[in-house]
């Protein structure tokens, strides 16, 4: 096939993907964007496939089918609680395909020098791949260390060690020494596989100190990076659609990634390499709490949901690791069954992952139309009877709105202690990320249920049940 | 225009349509959105492609071997994962 065909072919590809993601962001026609993405990525590959470079389709067909299989069966396996370490694994693949595919491709450009028709070594071939290498590095380390830390496997909180801002500058430093290697040595790739091994450590130092609950910014920033680094491999290969596509994967995480920061009024460099400074001036916990907190049963909260017109959710990373998700969609049928009016209040940063509550309520097949975002359910809360909130901390501390000092001062918040009775479900009165207590555990409309999410929304399902007879 | 200058052009172009046509995302649909582009960076698949099927040495065959595969558990994965997302949003119709 001529190399013409081939660019128009890839530019109908590069036309799919843009039709698929404008799809994928509304929601009557997210199902068929995803397709159209899907038929793109198709027509790509098989268009790719004619390639006269090609002279074997042994391996090619064979990682095909292994990745293929891996895939396929890690889309129908995974929970719906995993998702976050699914999505961060797929993002740290994207990035080592990268790597590899940049290697591989400055090893066979500069053996083919002197060959009639090869590209030349330039200073721009060696930034392009260079920056293939480094993206892509950062990429894979930081989403394995991020899948490590949503999965439990390492430590979930913020890792710090001393000097550990001048570590990575030195880092960075050895890394652009290593890219001036690359130009001045274009054709010898040690550099280049250097480089790939410091910026390794970068991308495991880089995620190590972001805690669990800022894990939302750095799986969205991470997915963009992916596509970042498909998109200078796409200036390795000079490939359009490479550029293209990874490209529109790298705005499309940099939009979630600013609108998970406003979700926490933080900066991203805040997010990336502050910390939460704890004010030593803040109450202590014992003058938070001290005598003030009511703690609550099951018959209690029964009776409670029994006389109330409209009830509102809000659910928190709590409910993902409790899997209290079927629990509550049994409390959700028997209270609209009752005539009640129930709606959920779902915080942009809630749980791990952008839209990781939504995910988990779509599949308890809770209609998303009574999924409120923050700012269409925080005008309500004075009109809720209750409002159970289901392992969720900083999101609904009013210390947000009412301590300029605090180390979450300004961030957005579901204002659920304007409700008329606000229950909390949770273990303990342990502090959330930012490390503070919260007073609405102690207001007077507050009612704390102490355990496990799902267990207690089962006793709340079980006394309603005998309360509603 | 030298060539450089061409595919960097593209790129610029590439991320205004990005912005622009993703610009307003429900929250609803953040987690597919992400699992769903992240099969789109998977088009890393078609350079890896070229790397295993061109062959010009053992090393950058095997080197495009592992590619394909992560590449592909991205697009296939990736596509399928989001699909199945998105069924549990349609069905509540």
């Amino acid at each position: 096939m001529s190399s013409g065909l081939v660019n128009i072919a890839y530019l109908v590809a590069a036309s799919l993907f843009i039709f698929g993601l404008k799809g994928l962001s509304h929601p009557r026609t997210a199902v068929r964007g995803n397709l159209l993405g899907a038929l793109g990525m198709l027509l790509a590959i098989v268009i790719t496939l004619l390639d006269q470079h090609i002279i074997g389709y042994g391996i090619i067909f064979a990682g095909i089918v292994v990745g293929g299989g891996i895939g396929a069966v890690l889309a129908v396996k995974i929970k719906m609680t995993d998702m976050p370490q699914l999505v961060a694994l797929f993002n740290g693949f994207g990035g080592l395909a990268s790597i590899l595919v940049a290697g591989a491709a400055l090893v066979e450009i500069a053996g083919l020098q002197g060959t009639v028709g090869a590209i030349v070594l330039d200073a721009q071939l060696s930034i392009s791949t260079f920056a293939s290498g480094l993206i892509g590095a950062i990429t894979f380390w930081g989403s394995l260390v991020a899948f490590g830390k949503l999965q439990g496997l390492t430590n979930d909180g913020s890792v710090r060690y001393p000097a550990d801002q001048i570590v990575k500058v030195v880092l960075a430093i050895v890394i652009l020494v290593l890219g001036y290697m690359m130009v001045i040595y274009p054709d010898s790739s040690t550099p280049y596989w250097l480089m790939v091994i410091v910026a390794s450590v970068l991308g495991v130092l880089f995620v190590i100190p972001i805690g669990g609950a800022d894990m939302p910014v750095v799986v969205a920033l991470l997915n963009s990076f992916s596509g970042l680094a498909a998109a200078a491999t796409g200036f390795v290969l000079f490939n359009t659609v490479l550029i293209v596509a990874g490209t529109l994967v790298g705005a499309s995480g940099i939009i979630l990634t600013i609108i998970m920061c406003k979700a926490m009024n933080r900066s991203l460099a805040n997010v990336l390499f502050g910390t939460f400074t704890v004010t030593e001036g803040g109450p202590s916990a014992d003058e938070v709490y001290g005598g003030k907190v009511k703690s609550t049963s099951a018959d209690e909260v029964a009776m409670l949901l029994e006389g109330a017109k409209r009830v509102c959710i809000v659910p928190g990373y709590g409910m993902a690791v409790a899997q209290a998700q079927h629990a509550v969609r049994e409390l959700f049928d028997l209270l609209e069954g009752h005539g009640t009016l129930v709606e959920f209040g779902v915080h942009p940063v809630a749980g791990r992952m952008p839209g990781h509550m939504n995910v988990l309520l779509a599949e308890a097949d809770i209609p998303y139309e009574r999924l409120k975002d923050m700012d269409e359910i925080n005008p309500s809360f004075k009109q809720i009877d209750v409002t159970i909130v289901i392992g969720a901390n900083d999101v609904v501390n009013p210390v947000a709105r009412t301590d300029p000092d605090s180390p979450i001062a300004g961030m957005p918040i579901l204002d659920v202690d304007y409700s008329k009775t606000v229950i909390v479900i949770k273990r303990s009165l342990s502090p959330g990320f930012a490390g503070i207590p919260n007073p609405l555990f102690a207001a007077d409309n507050a009612l704390m249920f102490f355990g496990d999410g799902k267990k207690a929304v089962e006793d709340m399902v079980k006394s309603l049940k005998d309360e509603l007879g | 225009m030298d060539s450089f200058a061409m595919v960097f052009t593209i790129f610029v172009l590439a991320a205004f349509i990005g912005f622009e046509v993703i610009a307003k995302v429900p929250p609803t649909l953040h987690t597919p959105l992400m699992s769903g582009s992240n099969a789109i960076s998977g088009i890393i698949l078609i350079g890896a492609i070229l790397s295993a099927g061109s062959q010009y040495t053992w090393l950058t065959a095997g080197l495009g071997f592992i590619a394909v595969v992560l590449a592909t558990i991205n697009v296939v994965g990736g596509f399928m994962v989001t699909n199945r997302m998105l069924e549990m949003f349609k069905r509540k119709d």
